[in-house]
């Protein structure tokens, strides 16, 4: 078996997901090499070669790749897929852009989010956002899979694998880049903070969300908030965690204000410590809760603030 | 411009799922079921498309059973023009329905394909891209905003950290994410209206696709239940606990 890790970057570094991606390929087992596609990217080859256990890295450098537009990135991965019996890449929106791409190229289907490998042909996927998981077999010879980056951890950097250049004959004519406007948030993105603050209803405003602003400063964390909160307008909707928005797994996740309606809590159980803060004892966040603090989230926050 | 916009009938995003005792799949008797959320956000695009005089027509597609023309007559109260419903009781995979909605797209030849970027009961986030690819079309995955000039379309794209723009040319395939628009709520006049608007029914076989997938799915099993519940009874005690307990807090 060989298989095809797909790197991930942006402004010319690796991103972090890929030594995930490659601990999944590792799962599998098998020859494990990195394509790294895009636009002056030798740094981020040189970054890949050294992941543990890669065997070599496969670099397309060329403008036609700049920014990974999903159109000239499918057509050159379907290119080099036939020599694979997976392909692989992080379930980012990245590689969810990509590769269901690729695999239609190739006439095979695709598996989301795998979550783990019970076998090269067979892994635990979560549906209904994550209030199923199933197992899944495919009898497909070339395997297109997205994976979960917080299920697998990643793997060192302390291989040196060699690098070689791709030449494809791809062009795109389908799309185009315009441009791009990156979060400039002190705050870490909602998807990847290792700590969410979430407000709810309860927290009455949407300038009331200012009292988890400290909180969050002093816990390195993103804030996110209960649908309830969105509909009421208190905030706007990328900032909702749940069933039909962000969907969260961060080490710590402190819910205020939530009752914990089912379409929230899909966004956020798998978290690894979740604290919920409300003045309803009993409000369905409880059962969740690791640690419930009954109380009145107006003197509980600024409290909070102040101990942490 | 015509616009095609794809739906799906899936499980009331606030139902609780369970999952069968034999573990065969999640159990859909008798549970209520509604237009997949991503899909009415698709309708709402394709209809204020027709609105600002973008969009000449706007037809709903489906794949699924019989009962799935009641999310086809919720695209017409909602201002589709008419539906095709491509009736089956076999399970769709993703690349299946791309297949079917290929060749949907190959009789109607719209300008814009509009699909809502995953269902919530496979939650896959693949048709969509698997359609374009198959029609040799450019995509626009996760949109939070769609402008149509001249023969391009503008689309902004919800990417990890932040929003790109990529212009595509006609005809194209998007995919809509929760910031495109808020949908409206059908009203009575139109659900009225709807029921007299017309619903074209093919079978995958009309098609020419068949409906077999090279995935098969072996069991399905509820994740671990978490053991919560344990109460504090001040903020002293949860930051000492969170500090000396769990450990996710210096």
């Amino acid at each position: 078996m060989s298989i095809l890790v797909i790197a991930e970057h942006h402004n010319g570094q690796l991103a972090e997901s890929t030594a995930h991606v490659v601990a999944a390929a590792q799962a599998i087992g098998g020859d494990i090499e990195i394509l790294v596609a895009g636009e002056s990217v030798a740094g981020v080859a040189e970054s890949a070669a050294k992941l543990t256990g890669v065997s070599k890295v496969r670099v397309a450098d060329d403008g036609v790749y700049a920014h990974q537009l999903a159109e000239p990135m499918a057509e050159l991965i379907a290119g080099l897929a036939s020599g694979y019996s997976h392909v692989l890449a992080a379930a980012s929106t990245q590689g969810k852009n990509v590769l269901p791409r690729v695999a239609a190229l190739k006439d095979v289907a695709a598996i989301s989010e795998v979550l783990a490998v019970e076998s090269p042909d067979t892994f635990l996927r979560p549906i209904y956002a994550g209030n199923a998981i199933a197992t899944v077999q495919s009898s497909d010879a070339l395997k297109v899979l997205t994976v979960r980056t917080t299920a697998f951890d990643a793997v060192e950097a302390t291989g040196s694998a060699g690098v070689e250049a791709v030449t494809a004959e791809v062009d795109n004519t389908l799309s185009r880049f315009i441009g791009e406007e990156l979060a400039s948030s002190d705050r870490p993105e909602l998807g990847s903070a290792r700590v969410v603050v979430s407000g709810g209803r309860g927290m009455g405003n949407g300038e009331n969300f200012k009292l988890l602003d400290g909180i969050a400063d002093k816990l390195g964390a993103a804030i996110g908030a209960s649908r309830a909160a969105v509909d009421a307008g208190f905030v706007p909707n990328d900032m909702q965690v749940g069933q039909t928005g962000k969907i969260v797994a961060p080490e710590l996740y402190i819910a205020v204000g939530i009752s914990g309606a089912i379409q929230h809590l899909a966004g956020m159980k798998d978290a690894k410590v979740i604290v919920a803060i409300n003045k309803d004892e009993e409000a369905p966040i409880f059962q969740v809760a690791d640690y419930g603090l009954v109380g009145d989230l107006f003197e509980v926050l600024p409290e909070l603030e102040s101990k942490l | 411009m015509k616009v095609l916009v794809a739906v799906k009938r899936v499980i009331d995003y606030n139902v609780k799922i369970r999952v069968k005792p034999d573990h065969s799949d999640v159990d859909l008797t008798n549970v209520k079921m509604a237009m997949n959320p991503f899909c009415e956000i698709a309708v709402e695009e394709a209809v204020r498309l027709k609105e600002k005089g973008v969009a000449s027509e706007v037809v709903a597609v489906t794949i699924g059973p019989k009962a799935a023309q009641e999310q086809l007559r919720t695209a017409l109260a909602l201002g589709a023009d008419r539906a095709i419903h491509v009736e089956t009781d076999d399970k769709v995979e993703s690349l299946t329905a791309a297949k079917l909605l290929k060749r949907v797209v190959d009789d109607e030849q719209p300008g814009l394909t509009i699909l809502g970027k995953q269902s919530i009961d496979t939650d896959n986030n693949q048709t969509g891209q698997m359609l374009a690819a198959l029609a040799g079309m450019g995509q626009g995955t996760f949109a939070s905003e769609v402008q149509v000039e001249g023969d391009d379309v503008q689309v902004t794209r919800e990417i990890d950290g932040g929003l790109q723009t990529v212009a595509l040319k006609l005809p194209a395939v998007i995919t809509t994410d929760l910031r495109l628009n808020e949908p409206r709520y059908a009203k009575l006049p139109d659900i009225m209206k709807a029921k007299k608007k017309p619903i074209d029914v093919k079978s995958p076989d009309d098609l020419g696709v068949a409906v077999a997938s090279s995935l098969s799915v072996l069991k399905v099993e509820s994740p671990a239940e978490r053991q919560g519940g344990t109460k504090v009874a001040s903020v002293d005690e949860l930051v000492d606990k969170l500090k000396n307990e769990a450990k996710v807090i210096a």
